[in-house]
This record gives C-alpha cells, sequence and structure tokens, in this order.
C-alpha cells in the first residue's frame, strides 16, 4: 500500500468515491477463503433474491456464483488475509450501531435547524480542510461517507493521502470532526 | 402491529417532510444538500422499515423474504446516498461555485 499512499496529490475527484485496486498492488497469498466468504455472500443475496428452493433455480445459482467468484473474488477482500478476518468483520459490525445512532442524532439535529424560525442565525456554513491518519482506502471511502451521513457535514474532497475538504452547516460540528468518528473507523478497519 | 406501523410510517413522513421545507428554507447549494442528502436517509429507513413489518402481518416464509428483500432497499439507500451526495457536491466545486457564508454577508 506504500506506493499508494505516495501517489502524488492529484485533483481527481472521480476516482475518490470508488477506488481502484490496481492488480499489480494486490498481495500475493491464499486466496481461498476469501473465495469461499465471497461465495457464501453471492449466493446467499441469490437465495434472497430468488426465493425459489427448487433444484432447478438453486443449482443456477451455484454456477453463476462460482463463475462471479472465478472472475472477481478479490474484490471483496482485495488483502486476502485469511488471519484476523472475521474478526475484523465483527469489529465493522460493531461500527454499524454507533453508525446509525450517529446518522439518528443528525437527522434531528438537521431536522431541528430546519424547523427553526430564526434559521439563518443558527447556520454558519463553511469548507473546513484537514489531514486524516487513516491509510487503507476502503477505510478512507467509509470515513467519508460516514461523514457525510453524520451531523451536519458533507465530504467534498479526499484524496489517497488522507485530505479531507468537509461543508460543515454550522460551528458545532465542525468542531466534531476528525474526533472521535476516525478512531472508530481506525479501530473497526483494524488500523489501531 | 397498527400501531407500530404507523409510528415508523408518520415518522418517516416528518423526516421527508423536513427535507422538503429544509431544501426550500436553506440559503444556498451546498446547505441545501445537507436535508436533501441526510433526511432522506432516515425517512426512508424509517418507511421502509414501515412497510417491511406491515408485509409481515400474515407470517409467512415469502413474506419474510420479501421483507429482508425491503430492508436491503434501506442497505443500498445507506450505501449509495452519501456517495451521490458527495458527487452532487464535487460537481458544484469543479463548476466553481462559492459556498455561502455568514461573513460574506456581513460586508
Amino acid at each position: 500500500m506504500d506506493t499508494q499512499t505516495q501517489r502524488k496529490y492529484v485533483y481527481e475527484p472521480s476516482k475518490t468515491t470508488e477506488p481502484d485496486f490496481p492488480s499489480a498492488s494486490r498481495p500475493k497469498g491464499s486466496p481461498f477463503f476469501a473465495h469461499l466468504i465471497t461465495f457464501l455472500i453471492l449466493f446467499s443475496l441469490w437465495i434472497l433474491l430468488s426465493g425459489k428452493f427448487d433444484l432447478f433455480h438453486l443449482s443456477l445459482g451455484i454456477i453463476s456464483c462460482i463463475i462471479i467468484t472465478l472472475i472477481s473474488g478479490d474484490l471483496l477482500f482485495p488483502e486476502s488475509k485469511t488471519k484476523g478476518l472475521i474478526r475484523s468483520w465483527l469489529c465493522f459490525l460493531r461500527y454499524i450501531p454507533w453508525l446509525l445512532y450517529q446518522i439518528i442524532l443528525a437527522n434531528l439535529h438537521i431536522l431541528y435547524l430546519v424547523f427553526h424560525p430564526r434559521m439563518m442565525e443558527l447556520i454558519d456554513p463553511e469548507i473546513i480542510t484537514f489531514q486524516s491518519k487513516l491509510k487503507k482506502e476502503l477505510s478512507l471511502v467509509t470515513f467519508a461517507n460516514s461523514i457525510t451521513l453524520t451531523p451536519g457535514t458533507i465530504t467534498v474532497y479526499v484524496s489517497v493521502n488522507g485530505d479531507f475538504h468537509v461543508h460543515s452547516i454550522d460551528k458545532k460540528s465542525a468542531e466534531l470532526l476528525p474526533g472521535e468518528m476516525e478512531s472508530k473507523v481506525a479501530r473497526a478497519f483494524g488500523e489501531q | 402491529m397498527d400501531i407500530v406501523v404507523t409510528a415508523f410510517l408518520v415518522i418517516g413522513l416528518v423526516f421527508f417532510t423536513g427535507g422538503g421545507v429544509g431544501i426550500l428554507r436553506l440559503p444556498d447549494f451546498y446547505t441545501r444538500l445537507h436535508p436533501a442528502g441526510k433526511l432522506d436517509t432516515l425517512g426512508s429507513l424509517m418507511m421502509m422499515m414501515g412497510i417491511a413489518v406491515f408485509n409481515l402481518h400474515h407470517f409467512t416464509w415469502g413474506a419474510l423474504l420479501t421483507s429482508l428483500k425491503i430492508i436491503l432497499i434501506v442497505v443500498f439507500i445507506f450505501l449509495s446516498s452519501p456517495t451521490a451526495t458527495h458527487s452532487i457536491v464535487d460537481a458544484g466545486v469543479r463548476a466553481g461555485l462559492e459556498p455561502w457564508t455568514k461573513k460574506e454577508r456581513r460586508e
């Protein structure tokens, strides 16, 4: 990932929301476990979406899931490290309820602002910039999306180096960044 | 059961109404995206939860699958909504639109 982090600061916003993993930088490892999990996720999605449990539809699902797994099996787990995979997913699952709670707080805050009679005095929009400590692209993307979802802030721009430009709607929500959420994301992706 | 469904739908409606009012009241493009991007996510979460619970009125496995599909819609909204908001803001920045601030107003 070192080549990724040292990449020059280029303003290419279309690249920021969908990280591309160049196949050259993918570490080689035994990908069997990652493929198995990818297959299981795909197959449960197939069962959920098809809703038919007869042999024909299930075998069709198995065949197509195997094909997809062989073609793009390393997209979900690009590092293909089987060690600690389950633990990191548990950490990520623990991050989701906290995020939901923050989303509800954010919505109540915006709702209060919107219906407030003297709204123009309460809001004070500005663009703030800060440097994030996060390294992995996936955690940067998650952090950017979490910022957009939570109190009064929208990510304007994020680079692969971790430069964040955030539009905040009032002073109170600007002070909260980067703060607690960054460490939560770092813990969820095992960066600490 | 009906009370729960109604409560979910009403709360969702309040959030959607807030989103609409916010888009009308806030001063500029960037601040308008705040209610548009956020109140919609929780509003649709509440609405979809209401529909999913209502769908389970008479419990069958087919109804459970349908409810899970409805929950899946919420998951995809939560993934795509911040990304869409981000790209709209980004388009505004690249077009050179200055954000509205209070300091400019005082001058």
